[in-house]
């Protein structure tokens, strides 16, 4: 069964987000480590739509959609701001020494490094983002 | 989330608990920051009680690491959550951060 949710890109949302997306891993029979893993890769979705999408707080919706499959939890979110080009974001420079590091960036790291796709396109005047965990065999 | 500080002679320890996001890592920062200002540069932050953090709370933590060392003091972690230890791994932070199973071994260190 699909999982919706929308919601005003506000910072004060992104634990009601996390708990969706709980309620939609365990659907999913995903594992706690990869609910988790899934709750950190769309908080960090969110507040770069929030920050660099809509340049900042209340200026727009998001729209999430779970569909937990066989298998698999799809996690789509959809913003209405200028298409976003990902390739824009800074690369994080870790395992630099401590005064080049830059934390810049790292929500993108995070969510290709936990998640097992990531797919950006622009659709019908919207943003969207899937992404993809797959449970693992127990 | 919550914060409580409590002074010791030649360390401040910072207890953190709850969600550290886009939403409270500002006032994580904001409240290291008045301990730096105040001249307290040895610091031990706990996060025992931390269920989450983002990239948020990390770029709070890294930004006081970096004011603090200009003046020879230290940040330190005790006792990271498997979840919080996971994220930090993840950013490379874990040899950046000197971090110690417990707070009072974290104290102790300095």
């Amino acid at each position: 069964m699909d999982l919706r949710l929308s919601i005003p890109g506000r910072f004060d949302r992104l634990e009601q987000i996390a708990k969706f997306i709980e309620h939609a891993g365990q659907q999913a029979d995903l594992d706690e480590v990869a609910i988790c893993r899934c709750q950190l890769a769309v908080d960090e979705a969110c507040t770069n739509i929030i920050e660099h999408a809509y340049g900042g707080e209340g200026r727009g919706n998001i729209d999430l959609l779970c569909q937990p499959g066989a298998g698999e939890l799809v996690i789509t979110i959809v913003d209405y701001a200028k298409p976003f080009d990902p390739d824009a974001i800074p690369q994080p420079t870790l395992n630099a020494s401590l005064e080049e590091m830059q934390v810049g960036g790292l929500g993108m790291y995070f969510m290709r490094q936990v998640m097992d796709a990531v797919e950006f396109s622009y659709v019908d005047g919207r943003n969207q983002l899937v992404l993809v965990k797959r449970r693992e065999d127990r | 989330m919550e914060i409580a500080t409590q002074d010791f002679k030649r360390v401040a320890v910072m207890a953190v608990s709850g969600r550290v996001d886009s939403a409270t890592a500002p006032e994580l920062e904001s409240k290291l920051r008045e301990l730096v200002d105040a001249g307290k540069t040895q610091i031990v932050l706990d996060l025992r009680n931390v269920e989450y953090m983002s990239s948020a709370g990390l770029r709070a933590m890294v930004s006081t690491l970096k004011a603090v060392k200009r003046v020879n003091g230290d940040l330190r972690l005790a006792n990271p959550s498997p979840r919080v230890e996971e994220v930090l791994r993840l950013a490379g932070l874990t040899s950046i951060f000197s971090i110690h199973p417990s707070q009072e071994e974290a104290v102790a260190s300095f």
